[in-house]
């Protein structure tokens, strides 16, 4: 699953039936800073997501699992609308379990 | 799978309902030397992992959501080991 945010979105008439009721979503692909990040891709909604909004999506067959039973020809789904996200970078605080396995690491920090 | 740190957490109302009552964890996968790889991704949590947390992700559908216990719900990506310790045979990898 990524996180993204819905920039616009996409009208098509003509369509495989499998689409027809299916909201289609340009959505930017983010970091967890919201930079964002690689191509702006097409998604699918089964939240009610809006232009501006973040979001998160599912890729792959998984996509397809929202709309059951019926199997529309997509691969990637917005499953949901994202209220915060509390982001803190990773310091390396000394809390692994286990100090017989420090020696062992080449190179590793711990968690 | 990949080798991930757990960098943040993710909260979200509006959503799939198979996503009810599981943790959204966001995720930066690793190379074996610790840096980066790639861009940090959200995945659901079976294990009840925390944010500085070095993690094991299922990044298959099929995998991931039965590890959560949701079956043929829209998720790709779990959460579903820590990673105590990694050992490297020098000359091997």
């Amino acid at each position: 699953m990524t996180l993204g945010r819905v920039v616009g979105c996409v009208w098509s008439t003509v369509k495989h039936p499998g689409l027809h009721g299916l909201r289609l979503l340009f959505v930017q692909p983010l970091t967890p800073e919201l930079a964002p990040t690689g191509r702006r891709i097409i998604c699918t909604d089964c939240t009610g997501a809006g232009t501006g909004e973040l979001v998160y999506w599912v890729g792959g067959k998984e996509a397809s699992f929202p709309f059951l039973p019926a199997e529309p020809p997509v691969d990637r789904t917005i499953v949901g609308i994202v209220d915060s996200i509390h982001l803190r970078k990773a310091e390396p605080v000394e809390t692994a379990p286990g100090p017989a396995a420090a020696p062992k690491r080449k190179g590793k920090k711990s968690c | 799978m990949l080798i991930a740190r757990v960098v943040g957490e993710l909260t979200a109302t509006q959503k799939h309902p198979s996503h009810e009552g599981r943790k959204l964890l966001l995720v930066q996968p690793l190379n074996l030397d610790g840096s980066n790889r790639g861009d940090a991704i959200v995945a659901m949590d079976a294990v009840d992992a925390g944010v500085g947390d070095q993690v094991l992700v299922a990044t298959e559908g099929f995998s991931a959501m039965t590890s959560v216990g949701r079956p043929n719900s829209p998720i790709d990506t779990a959460v579903i080991a820590f990673i105590d310790a990694i050992e490297l045979v020098p000359g091997v990898a």
